[in-house]
This record gives C-alpha cells, structure tokens and sequence, in this order.
C-alpha cells in the first residue's frame, strides 16, 4: 500500500503541523477513529441537552419580555432576555472555535475531524430560529461525532430521530391525516423529512424511489416528534394508520417507534445507499471525478460489513487511487482556514477565547467572504464539492485577503517563511513557493503568500 | 483619485498585475459611458432565481377561480388586504403591495402557470439544476452548464465582464464555457504589488488559481476606481434622497452592485434571493422573502437609472407548490408556478398565462396547479427581444428540444 504521512495528514486529514508528527500508518490513523476521543475530552462540547442556554430558557426569558412590554418590568424584562440571547451566541462562538481548534491538535494526522465535517455536512442542520443557533453543534457532537467509526445504520437513527433534524426537516408538524390527533385537532402530513431522507441522506437521488415511496415513508415517520425539555418523543396518537411500503418492504401496522427504527434499518443497509456513499466518500476525499475501481471498493467495503464506517474508511486509506501525488481537491473555506491554523499552530486557547469582536473580524467574515457562512449552508444538500464552487474572484480575494491579514494577529510571533514552506507544505515544496516565501517583502506577506498559494489551497 | 492611464480593464484582467497598480480605466457609467463600451448590446437581462420553491399562487393569487378559498383556507383569509391586478381574477399578495407603481407603469408583470420541464420527484436540488440548466434532464455535478452561459456562447465578442454571477453561491445559470465572472460585494483584496508579484508566481501553474485571482484583482482595482471616480456624485444622491436608499440586507446590497455592473459594461446579470419554502405558517414566512424581493426589485430599479428603461428582470424558482395548503398551514413541493418579470423595457402589467383551473380535475397529478407552458419559452422570447438572439439557436443550443411557440410579446 502506497501509504504516505505527508499526503496522508493533507488529504484525509486536516493538515501539517510544526508540532504533531504526521500519521505513523493507516492503522494508527484508523486507531484514532475507533479509539478513545481524547480530542473530544480536551476541548469538549456540551451535547444537546446540556447545552445552554436551553431552548426553552430562551423562549421563556423572550415571551416575558413581551408580556412585561409596557410596563414597569419592561427594561428589566427586555434586558433579561438580551442576556439569554447573548449567552446563546457566546456559546455559539465557542463551538465553532472549538470545532476549529480540534482540528489544530488532533493527533494522527486528524482523521476523525474530517470525517466529522464529511458527515456534519452528510446530515446538514441549519438553525431556523434564533433559538437554535447554538444547538447546531451539538447535535453535531452526539448524534454524528460517536459513530464516526462505528455503524452507518446508527449514526442515521441518532441523526434522523435528534430534535434539531426532526425541527429542521419539519418532521415535528407532520401529523398523519389519518391519525388520532388529526381528527381531533386537525393537521397532515410534511414530506420534507421523508424526502430528504431518501434523496440526500440514503440511496441517494438516482435512487430507486418514487413519489409514492416518499409518501410512504412521510406516513411511517408520523408520530415522530420531540419537545424542548425530553428531547425526542415518539406520539402513537400522531402516527398514520397502516402498514407502509418503502421501496418494497412493508413496515408493521402498529404505531411503534420500532417501525421508524426498522425502516431506518433498511434504508442504512440499502445497496442503493452503498453505492450513494460510497461515491460520496471519493468525490470528497479523493477527486471531483474519482476513479470508478475506488468507488466500487468503497461500495462493496459498505455492502459486505452492513454499512461499518471504520472498515469503510479502512477501504479507502487502502486503496491505490486514494495516494495518487497529484491534489486534485480544493479544500473549502472552513478546512483551508483549519490546515491553515493547524500548520501555524495557533493556540486553541488563543480561538476558544477569543473575544466576539475579534472572532468575527479573523475568522466569521473571512469565511463569509470565501463562501462558506459556519452552520448556514445553502439547503439540506450542504455545501458545494467542485472545486470550481470555491475557486473564484470573490472567494480567491477572500482567501488571499485572509491569509495576508490573519496570521500576524492570530500570533505573537509568525514563524519565518523559509522554514514554514515546509511546515505547510512538507519537505518537497514546489519551487515557485518556495522561491516566494523567500522574497517576500515582510514577514506576514511571506507566510501569506504560503498559505495562498494553489498548493497549501489543494489536498 | 484613480488614474486614467493607457491601460483598460482587459489589460488588467489578462494578468498585467504587477503593471495595474491604482491604475484602471473600469467603466464609471457618470464619465466614461461610451468610451470604454465593450458589450455586444444596450439592453439588459437580470435573472433572479428564488431558491426554494415560490408558492406562485399565493404570491398571484387567482381570487377569481371559484375553486381558490376551498384550496386556500387559511391562507386566503386577507385576501381583502390583495390588490386585484388586471381584470381582478388574479390579485397581488400583501407583501408586494410597494410594487403597484410599478405594476400599473406597465413594468411588471406576471405569467402564471408555468413550470420547468422537471416533474415529479420535486427536489430543490434537481428542480433548481434543471431550472438553471435550461434542460430537460441535468448531466449530474460538472457535466452541464448553464442556460444564460450558453446563450453567450452563441454572442461573438463576450468578455468577462459581459456577464455577471454575483453573490456567495454558485450559479450554475451562468456557469460554461462562455467567460462570465463571479463576485460578491462584500469581498475585499489589499495587496502590496510584491505580494501580487509573488501571488502571480505561487498561481501560476494552477489555471483554476491563477485565473481567479487575477480576476480577483482586476475586479477590486476596477471597484477602487469607480467608487473614487463616483464619490462626488454619490454623494449628491445621498443628499437628494436616493430612492431604496433606506432597505437593508444582503439581497439589497446584491442588488445594488447588480445595478452598478449593469450601468457600466455588464448586460447579463444574475443572483439568488433565498427563504421561498414555506412548509409552515406561510402566512408569516411568505411575506418576508416577497419583502425581500419587492427592495430587490426596488433598488434594481433606483440603482440602474435611464438604464433601467433597457432593462428586463425575470425572477424565476425552481417550481410552485401544492395547491392545497397543507396540515402546518403551508404548501409542500408542487408543479406548476408563476415568474415574475419586472423592467423599463416590459410591457407589463398584466398576468399571461393560459389559466388550467383549480379544479379537482383540473390540477396536476390531483395535487398542483397544471403548468400550461415552458418557463423557459418566456425566458427564450426575451433573449430574443433584448438581443436579437435567433429562434433556431434558443430552440437548438440554448434550451435544446424547446418549441418557443407564439410570442407572448413582453417587450415594448
């Protein structure tokens, strides 16, 4: 196996680093992926439930300001509910540094958190409210990041069944037109989740489903719903009546959580899924137009394990087209700013703590600029592949912008140029690079010249 | 203040970087309006995608049809408060009650019943590609282009700065073969000349880097320019009270560099307005994306000037929605739609359309308003009028397999 440690921490990881030695081995990379998250412990997340402020200390501090509006408690009230708000956006901030610091210290060359953004953007959640914006990453962290190396099957059942897709997808107002709860009090049925479940999340748009499938399985997820305080919450009195039928298999009567978990079940270990995915992995880690032997070892890797995401990845770290020299990806806003962080090895604290102002002025414009906002991609479908998508006028100026600007304020003190080529780029830096960052006219120039050029830019 | 030298913009953008320092002859439409007038014709085309489905009904909203209020429950209740438009069967949703001016100057109007080629499986995804790519099935990632590309394949003479994709997504209309150049107003780029020297250098064997920052740089030394060049008169609008000077957000700010390209070089134009699938409640998420798009249009209007008489807006998504309103008191993903066309160069208000009915028998597959013509037929008749573009090309190159069928005449 042509297994290289500079190419290895490039492309499936986030990076070199002047401080973390690259990948020993394939194995040592998979190792991180099923072994103790130790990244995790170190700069942790507060999941869903314990995330704060809760959704509902929100709501309640926002519906008392209302109700005070116009009299002696307005001011009070009215500050009250800016300081929850305040709170969810500071947290908010500290997610996404977080999530950007972890990538600056995983070991091994940080598998694991390329794959966490390979499928955060698999099962893209967006906020729809403002009482969510600090809940995205949460789920992120415990219906994604634990089965990153575990199951396909279950990482779909944490994802699809967790309050923030149910609310995104509109599941938790699909109410089955036929139901106990629609006689009573009117409401129907929201295909949304069902949909995108089929065309994004499992056999994939040129899947073998139709309308009526759709339909199907819109019916057979009713029921399915969730509140603030427990989380999700399975209601038989919201589920349709009947059996459904989903690409062929029929589902139980009964109204029962188990019938949503087996249909699930199916889905996640669906041929069709295979395929779907296995493309999907190449597309992102290897070429825009990958090599159809690699995809069909991916697609038969998924098959013969039942959708185990650690063999899966072990297939790809395997196969010959995955080490081709040739960097035929761009990487995108978030992990061309995370390479970029990681090889000048900024300080997680440095990120974590940052203060709004800066935080905004270094890192949240610059990758709005570049065309990737944090947690907003454009639809379920998440964000762009093609290289083409990130490479242009406007998000070339953004990049350059950035990495001309940020690093002289992000650090005390910016490595010389002449040793950070390598750093950046590995021993074998092209020359024009290197010829570069030598004649660069002052020291930020030099390290963002580096960091601008189109090969620190590919993996 | 910027310099006029020898150089033009052309020169800038083929790469003459280290030369093109503070020094750019970008096309300030208050001085330089014929001078440095590179593009093929006067008229001017702005498509506007609405990503996420419009509900072409409520947003036109056929009162007339005896069969409306029973689809409509809740969603027809202020109906009282929608301007009937034409001969009062359709009338204005609420939310674009600051456009009637424009409805009754004649420069607005609507076509209704209409749909893209795409049918059944109503994703965003594939109904928005489809819508883009003029076609009836989309090639899958990389492998089709753009409708609005290729109709500038067809021009001899385009440049980059013909055509504009402007905002922070992709736009797949404008993507091709034909050069066309992307941009959104909100990117900044401050380089010393060594730093783009030895940026010239680490591009230079990457095409793909090495054309995009070159137009990068191009593109801000013209805006550095122009906005030295416009200060003084800029600031006199501001005094007189700029009409849309007062809207906000980033659909505005894209609209006004819109304009901006528009009145000088730049005849093709297109961006996204977002926020159009209304799941739920739409009664109260439907009137902010038609806010949105009443300052867009607005803007356009006050920010292209004399041009905007040359000018013809079509706002189009990539299908309508359900006809029914559904449990959550919205609309799910349906067929057929309405597109709106806005411009001094319209002869507008008045909604076309072959109107199907709403009737049970009468709808789509029992659930969505039957679209009775091709989105791209209008589209196609524009391109036409605006530019002279010849039917057997619309039919053959631009949207393959289209029949453009009787002129709908939407040009004065």
């Amino acid at each position: 196996m042509p297994f290289d440690p500079i190419l290895a921490a490039i492309r499936f990881g986030t990076g070199l680093s002047p401080v973390l030695p690259p990948p020993g081995s394939a194995k040592a990379m998979l190792a991180q992926l099923t072994g103790r998250d130790d990244v995790a412990r170190q700069l942790p997340i507060a999941p869903f439930t314990e995330a704060r402020p809760t959704l509902n200390q929100l709501r309640d501090a926002k519906r008392a300001a209302r109700t005070a509006a116009g009299t002696a408690q307005a001011g009070a009230a009215r500050d009250a509910a800016r300081a929850r708000n305040l709170e969810a956006v500071t947290t908010r901030q500290r997610h996404f540094a977080t999530t950007l610091a972890r990538g600056v210290i995983a070991p091994e060359g940080g598998l694991r958190e390329r794959m966490l953004s390979f499928w955060a953007d698999h099962f893209t959640v967006t906020s729809r409210s403002g009482n969510t914006v600090h809940l995205i990453t949460p789920f992120v962290e415990e219906a994604i990041r634990p089965h990153l190396g575990g199951r396909f099957g279950d990482m779909l059942l944490a994802v699809t069944t967790h309050p923030m897709m149910l609310a995104y997808l509109d599941q938790s107002r699909s109410i089955g037109p036929n139901s106990a709860a629609a006689r009573r009090d009117g409401g129907g049925l929201n295909e949304n989740l069902a949909r995108e479940l089929l065309e994004l999340h499992t056999v994939g748009v040129d899947g073998p489903y139709d309308q009526a499938d759709v339909r199907q399985l819109a019916e057979l997820l009713t029921g399915l719903s969730w509140t603030p305080e427990r989380g999700m919450e399975y209601r038989p009195t919201h589920a349709e009546p009947g059996a459904e039928t989903v690409l062929g298999t029929t589902f139980a009567e009964a109204p029962r959580f188990d019938t949503i978990r087996s249909a699930l079940q199916m889905l996640a270990t669906h041929p069709a899924t295979a395929a779907h995915l296995a493309r999907k992995l190449a597309v992102h880690f290897v070429s825009d137009d990958p090599d159809p032997d690699l995809v069909a070892a991916l697609e038969a890797q998924f098959l013969d394990t039942r959708g185990d995401l650690a063999a899966v990845t072990a297939a790809l770290l395997d196969h010959p087209a995955s080490w081709a020299p040739e960097a035929r990806k761009v990487k995108p806003p978030l992990g061309y700013m995370q390479s970029a962080l990681r090889a000048l090895a900024v300080p997680p604290e440095m990120l974590i703590e940052a203060d709004r102002q800066t935080w905004r002025r270094l890192i949240e414009r610059p990758l709005r600029v570049m065309g990737q906002t944090w947690e907003r991609a454009p639809g379920p479908d998440g964000w762009p592949e093609a290289a083409g998508a990130w490479i242009t006028p406007q998000g070339m100026a953004g990049r350059i912008d950035w990495a001309m600007r940020a690093p002289t304020e992000l650090l005390a003190a910016l490595p010389d140029p002449r040793d950070f080529v390598m750093t950046a780029l590995g021993p074998e830096p092209p020359e024009p690079v290197v010829f570069a960052a030598r004649a660069a006219e002052s020291l930020p120039e030099g390290i963002g010249v580096i960091l601008a050029s189109a090969a620190f830019q590919r993996r | 203040m910027a310099e006029i030298g020898g150089l033009n913009r052309r020169e800038v953008l083929r790469g003459g970087l280290g030369l093109a320092l503070g020094c750019s002859a970008a096309a300030s439409p208050l001085l330089t309006p014929v001078a440095f007038a590179s593009a093929p014709w006067e008229n001017r085309l702005v498509v506007i995608i609405l990503r996420g489905a419009m509900d072409g009904l409520d947003a036109i909203r056929p009162v007339g049809d005896r069969d409306w209020a029973a689809l409509r429950p809740t969603l027809s209740r202020d109906d009282d408060k929608a301007e009937r438009l034409d001969d009062g069967f359709f009338a204005l949703h609420p939310a674009l009650d600051r456009l009637l001016p424009m409805w009754r100057r004649g420069e607005l109007s609507a076509v209704h019943a209409v749909s893209t080629p795409y049918r059944d499986r109503r994703s965003h995804f594939d109904g928005q590609d489809i819508l883009e790519a003029g076609t009836p099935d989309f090639g899958g990632p990389g492998g089709s282009d753009g409708w609005l590309n290729r109709m500038l394949q067809t021009v001899p003479g385009i440049e980059a700065e013909t055509a504009y994709a402007i905002g922070r997504e992709k736009m797949l209309i404008l993507t091709g073969a034909a050069p066309a150049t992307r941009w959104s107003p909100d990117a900044r780029l401050r380089l010393s000349p060594q730093a783009r020297r030895l940026l010239e250098m680490v591009h230079h064997d990457d095409p793909l880097f090495r054309d995009a920052s070159a137009q990068a740089i191009g593109i801000v030394d013209g805006l550095a320019a122009e906005r030295a060049e416009s200060a003084p008169a800029m600031a006199d609008d501001a005094a007189g009270g700029m009409a849309g000077a007062a809207l906000t957000g980033d659909h505005v700010q894209l609209a006004e560099f819109t304009a901006s390209r528009l009145r000088g070089d730049t005849r093709i134009a297109s961006f996204s307005i977002n926020g159009w699938d209304t799941h739920g409640r739409q009664s109260a998420s439907l009137p902010r994306a038609l806010s949105n798009l009443a300052d867009t249009l607005l803007t356009l209007e006050a920010g292209l000037g004399p041009a905007w008489d040359r000018t013809a807006v079509v706002c189009m998504t990539e299908f309508g929605r359900t006809a029914r309103e559904n449990g959550t008191r919205g609309t799910d993903h349906g067929t057929g739609g309405a597109m709106l066309l806005a411009g001094g160069a319209l002869r507008g208000g008045r909604v076309l359309g072959d109107w199907p009915g709403l009737g049970q028998a009468d709808l789509y597959s029992g659930r969505d308003l039957m679209p009775t013509r091709d989105v791209r037929a209008h589209a196609g008749w524009l391109m036409r009028g605006l530019f002279g573009i010849d039917r057997a090309a619309i039919e053959g190159a631009i949207f393959p397999g289209l029949e453009l069928g009787a002129d709908p005449r939407l040009l004065l």
